[in-house]
């Protein structure tokens, strides 16, 4: 097996050679500039997406980038809202952002369906909180579970303030219909959530949900590299994150 | 002394058997649990803790209350104490045993349990509970035992068992500040984010627990004939009434703050709780009951002439554990995750497996519980007679 140090060092290596060979980056410093821990001596990586609400909303009943992730992560279909698994679902506005409470009033905004996962926080709330360090935060801002390390004591799940977690309440292989052999399937009693899809990643391809919307609502890309797809568009649009007022520093930006 | 447990009457044994009864039914439904996941219970995506940590959070106050027994009988010379703290480490001991049952069946993989001890994790309040639960465990156990070893044999007490009775007084503080702090340091769930939670469990521990104690007096009194004397229950009466009040008090304070700033993420939960939505009760009616006997149960305590009278003094500790097991369980553990952080309002309720596995770790406590106080009383007899 990969030492975390020996994956991420190919993991940015190999993505740093297909998507972002022709430029240099250089890290930009003020970027965290809450989290003063995080000031890593060389240059890392920040992963980061940016979703596109109008080009998301054009296609109401779409669901491509949930069927795909579904598929690449073996996620269960437990049809149940008890039990259910979800990594990136959708989810009316106002839910997503209750805070935004101006919005309610402009009819088409309030129920418009927002694409939701977990924000890979800089500070991630369900990290602090795991008695074993089964979910840990990578230098490049992923925040990991180790599937095989958890005990299921769901605190994370109380700690996470967005509902990105899900928990294992049945054996979640008896509810696949077909099995991804490149990605673990769970076994019953953790819990698991949106990865970035790291695993593809390290293989030089855009996460699953990104490359499946036809509507390019979905930017994946390294946040702390200055010219890179979501540093430009976060340069020029208005953008929030969810429940900024927590401090937990989401890296899933919102554009409307 | 352990001998002492196996010398009962007919009551005794079919008592033990009653509750190896419960224990055994409640193992059966564990090991469906292990078998399906814990998918078998009520909780689910949402409200993803449920009875079983509902009954912890309840437990750890139940144990912490022994330091109410042992502080005014180690520290201020409180003679009257003198029979009854070892029935305060004996709960406490059969408390703890049921607190790290009750998170043991709430982990979805058991077998990995000791990877909290493999990789730990300081950061995690849940670690520093393990490590308090267990240390004052350990505590309670030693010094009960020691103190009634040394009663049988009419020896003063070994210096070093004082030494861990003093350890154990800010230890009892201790192990439920840690659990309040499980909750308080969340920022994800307003309903738990104040600093007035550890306060609260304290306050609520101190009355809940010694409730227990003074009924424990009353039925070890019927039935053996060993009485902890009138002072002493009254004593702890007094100190139940005042913990109440506290209780009641600090609930009106985080009631001011909630709703005359009526911030809507902290009062959602709590208009939730106490008055459910647009026409669904939800758990208010629990609530309103707790409430009710919590201020019921204060008032007789505090007035002398109802506390005095053994039958009204028994109720009110009858009271006050149902009202603080509603607010403790129900009303703080499981009104956390309603709404959820998308404002999902999901509805929670036990499955019979999940309240048989219930049922089954107070059977165990019950019988740790009654082998304990068994023992206790028979040397305590003994040393009397002799």
């Amino acid at each position: 097996m990969l030492d975390r140090r020996k994956f991420l060092k190919i993991a940015g290596l190999s993505v740093a050679g297909i998507m972002l060979a022709p430029t240099l980056n250089i890290r930009d410093e003020t970027l965290f500039a809450n989290s003063s821990k995080q000031k890593p001596k060389h240059y890392s990586r920040k992963w980061a997406m940016v979703i596109n609400l109008e080009a998301c909303a054009k296609k109401p009943d779409c669901r491509d980038c949930i069927e795909a992730c579904n598929i690449v992560h073996n996620i269960p279909d437990l049809s149940g809202p008890k039990e259910e698994v979800k990594w990136i679902w959708q989810t009316p506005y106002i839910a997503a952002f209750p805070e935004h409470i101006n919005m309610v009033n402009r009819e088409e905004v309030k129920n418009l369906p927002v694409t939701v996962l977990c924000n890979h926080c800089e500070n991630p709330p369900c990290v602090k909180v795991c008695p074993t360090k089964a979910t840990w935060k990578r230098e490049d801002g992923i925040v990991m579970m180790d599937y095989h390390r958890c005990i299921g004591c769901r605190y994370c799940m109380a700690a996470c303030p967005y509902g990105a977690r899900s928990f294992n309440w049945f054996d979640p292989r008896l509810f696949l219909k077909t099995v991804n052999r490149g990605f673990p399937t769970r076994t019953r009693g953790v819990v698991e959530k949106c990865n970035f899809c790291e695993e593809r990643l390290v293989r030089g391809l855009m996460p699953a949900c990104v490359e499946a919307c036809k509507e390019n609502a979905l930017v994946f890309g390294d946040l702390a590299a200055i010219d890179s797809d979501v540093r430009k568009i976060l340069k020029q649009r208005h953008s929030f994150v969810r429940k900024p007022h927590l401090g937990a520093e989401p890296k899933v930006f919102y554009i409307l | 002394m352990t001998g002492k447990a196996l010398t009962g009457g007919k009551k005794y044994w079919m008592w033990i058997i009653l509750l190896g009864a419960v224990t055994l039914a409640g193992s059966a439904s564990y090991l469906l649990q292990l078998k399906f996941g814990l998918g078998i219970t009520g909780m689910g995506r949402n409200v993803s803790w449920g009875l079983y940590i509902s009954n912890f959070t309840f437990f750890v106050g139940v144990a912490a209350s022994a330091v109410m027994v042992v502080l005014p009988y180690y520290l201020h010379n409180y003679k009257q104490f003198g029979k009854i703290t070892v029935f305060g480490e004996f709960l406490a001991v059969s408390a703890v045993i049921m607190t790290i049952l009750f998170i043991f069946v709430d982990l979805g993989q058991p077998s990995r349990v000791l990877n909290i001890l493999r990789y730990p994790s300081p950061k995690s309040i849940l670690f520093w509970d393990m490590i308090v639960l267990n240390v004052y465990l350990i505590l309670n156990l030693v010094i009960g035992w020691q103190t009634l070893n040394a009663e049988r044999k009419s020896e003063p007490q070994p210096k070093w068992i004082k030494l861990l009775v003093i350890l154990s007084i800010p230890w009892a503080i201790s192990i439920h500040t840690v659990t309040a702090f499980i909750y308080s340091g969340l920022e994800a769930r307003p309903f738990w984010l104040t600093a007035l939670l550890a306060p609260r469990f304290l306050a609520s521990a101190f009355a809940s627990g010694p409730s227990i104690l003074i009924l424990l007096c009353f039925i070890v009194k019927r039935l053996s004939g060993f009485d902890a004397g009138r002072e002493a229950v009254q004593k702890i009466a007094q100190i139940i009434a005042y913990a109440m009040v506290i209780n009641i008090f600090f609930f009106l304070v985080e009631i001011f703050t909630v709703f005359y700033s009526n911030v809507p993420e902290h009062s959602l939960s709590f208009h939730l709780l106490l008055f459910g939505i647009s026409g669904r009760l939800m758990l208010s009616p629990w609530m309103w009951i707790s409430i009710f006997l919590g201020w019921l149960s204060a008032i007789l305590l505090v007035n002398p002439q109802t506390r005095k009278n053994d039958t009204i003094l028994m109720a009110a500790c009858i009271a006050i554990i149902v009202s603080i097991w509603i607010e403790k369980g129900l009303g703080l553990v499981v009104s956390g995750f309603i709404p959820s952080p998308l404002g999902e309002i999901s509805k929670y309720v036990p499955t019979t497996h999940e309240i048989a596995i219930t049922a089954g770790i107070y059977g165990i406590g019950l019988l740790v519980l009654t082998i304990l106080l068994k023992i206790a009383v028979a040397v305590k007899k003994e040393a009397d007679s002799s």
